[in-house]
């Protein structure tokens, strides 16, 4: 039999420590809905994803009910759409949008994403028209999320597209500024984009997947946070290895719940994504481990190294529990979304600085933090010329996902509710990077050897 | 199949007559039994035999945590793979 511990400490980690699979997400190619008639092409989309995903928030449902772990997300990921709509103008890319947010009201589930572009290198005159498009389709629906990837390691950065991302965040913020600029929230522009990503707003359906296939994102911060806290003091060796067993374990249920959801959707089974997501729920705050660690407040001298730490044992503990790895797969920093965080960027231990550093040694990027409305459309592409630097020169995924929050400054904070959470407003260098972000061109990939 | 009822709460008269007189009413076979008292806080674990349930899944775990609410008790089934493959390699 079941040993009675281990059983106690499974529903501890779910009742008390906010453990829950963070989301199933259902990745669908649309390239076999490519059509030149754009009605037709439309209601191929609407059909494929409403019938590939038909059972997908109701087998979530049994799951969550026949394992007893919360499953928070169901969502859809689908090719990215510039490669779908290929020659259609801005207006039409908008029409797509609407039929993707029919689809997901139609399936019940949270999210859609995919509406976006792969401009590493250069731009299409489809990517482009969708870039154009994004600021109306994110204004004109509510589960749409869009990313652009703007960079890869071997392709150096596309500076044109940081550029129109800049201008394009900044009519995104406008378009929505009666609700706090929300529209950004769902947008996020990339450096080394994962094609298997579950987790929003970055997920997309790569080219190399199959036809339909089942990522899961799990989550768990708060686990990890209570085993740092009931292991008391100890040195590196030994905090290293309570994560990595904690990771472990949270990792094997979203196998499992992978695992069952693939086999009872006749879907294939694609990866795990072995990050730690927070909330702003209390106790599931990846901030919080941070302190727990020994840091009087997150963002304080020896955040990045504690996090470099944590995000690595989060790898080496998941791994040996998933017999698929990939999407992001480390401790995510979004900070309104992330109760500690927060709390440190309200006090100013926290700062856009701190977190670009600790950008370097995590997941994703700069996310989810809001800056002042006035911010120009060049200062926010330096932001993300900076951030997918960092992840071009060091081989990683990086991404940007900030919002200019119209007609707010700093010193005032933001709502977005649910899941998004709240954030105070960041204050940013006030220096222009204007002249350099209209140079144009593409950074060069960088070289290789010489590593340092 | 087999699922795993766990009860934690409050320690008093008759929980474990009140469950298994619920395992019986939906065909649920226990299978074995652990219960421990640590200060007045009672946990009980169940492993049960769910094949031959006479109903669904979702209505056995229905009916036993509204049981937990009147007794005020928390009453959880579920799968035992859960545990399976979070503690055993």
């Amino acid at each position: 039999m079941l040993n009675t511990n281990d059983i106690l400490e499974t529903i501890n980690m779910i009742k008390q420590e906010n453990l829950d699979i963070r989301t199933i997400t259902m990745g669908i190619s649309l390239l076999d809905c490519i059509s030149d008639d754009r009605a037709r092409l439309e209601t191929k989309i609407y059909d494929k994803i409403t019938k590939s995903a038909r059972d997908l928030v109701k087998t979530a449902l049994d799951l969550e009910h026949t394992y007893g772990i919360p499953i928070i997300n169901k969502r859809v990921s689908v090719t990215p759409i510039s490669l779908v709509g290929a020659d259609f103008g801005p207006d039409e890319y908008v029409r797509l949008a609407g039929v993707l947010e029919r689809a997901a009201n139609e399936l019940g589930i949270n999210f859609i994403g995919g509406f976006g572009a792969l401009v590493q290198k250069g731009m299409t005159r489809g990517a482009s028209a969708l870039i154009e498009a994004i600021p109306e389709a994110l204004a004109t629906t509510t589960k749409v999320c869009s990313s652009v990837n703007v960079a890869s390691t071997k392709a150096g950065i596309n500076m044109d597209a940081v550029k129109r991302m800049g201008e394009i965040m900044r009519q995104t913020a406008i378009l929505t500024q009666d609700q706090d600029s929300i529209g950004c929230a769902k947008l996020v522009v990339f450096a080394n984009i994962p094609e298997d990503n579950p987790f929003m707003a970055g997920a997309m359906h790569g080219m190399g997947e199959s036809d339909t296939v089942i990522n899961v994102g799990v989550s768990g911060p708060g686990v990890v946070a209570s085993a740092i806290k009931r292991e008391g003091y100890c040195d590196f060796s030994r905090l290293a290895d309570v994560i990595k067993k904690t990771a472990f374990k949270i990792t094997r249920v979203g196998q499992l719940i992978a695992y069952e959801a693939s086999r009872r959707l006749n879907t294939p089974y694609g990866i795990i994504d072995l990050s730690l997501a927070p909330t702003p729920a209390v106790g599931d705050s990846v901030a919080h481990i941070l302190e727990n660690m020994g840091l009087e407040k997150c963002g304080t001298h020896g955040t990045t190294a504690a996090l470099a730490m944590l995000n690595d044992a989060v790898k080496k503990g998941g791994v040996m529990a998933s017999s698929h790895v990939g999407g992001l797969s480390g401790a995510f920093i979004p900070v309104s979304e992330d109760a500690g965080m927060i709390s440190a960027a309200e006090c100013g231990a926290l700062t856009i600085e701190k977190l670009e550093a600790m950008t370097a040694v995590c997941s994703v990027g700069l996310d989810m933090i809001a800056v002042p409305g006035d911010t120009s459309a060049s200062t926010l592409s330096g932001i993300i010329a900076d951030e997918i630097a960092i992840g071009v020169i060091n081989n990683k995924t990086t991404a940007v996902r900030l919002i200019p929050v119209i007609g707010k400054d700093v010193g005032e904070s933001v709502e977005f509710g649910g899941l998004l959470g709240h954030a105070p407003i960041m204050p940013l260098n006030k220096y222009s990077s204007e002249e350099f972000i209209n140079r144009g061109g593409r950074i060069p990939a960088p070289i290789h050897s010489l590593r340092n | 199949m087999k699922a795993v009822i766990t009860v934690i709460g409050k320690d008093s008269v008759g929980i474990i007559a009140t469950v298994s007189a619920e395992c019986a009413k939906f065909g649920v076979n226990i299978v074995d039994i652990t219960q421990s008292v640590i200060q007045d806080y009672f946990a009980m674990i169940m492993l049960v035999e769910i094949d031959n349930m006479s109903s669904t899944f979702m209505s056995f775990q229905k009916e036993l945590e509204a049981v937990g609410v009147q007794k005020n008790l928390d009453i959880r089934v579920m799968h035992e793979d859960i545990f399976n493959t979070m503690h055993r390699i």
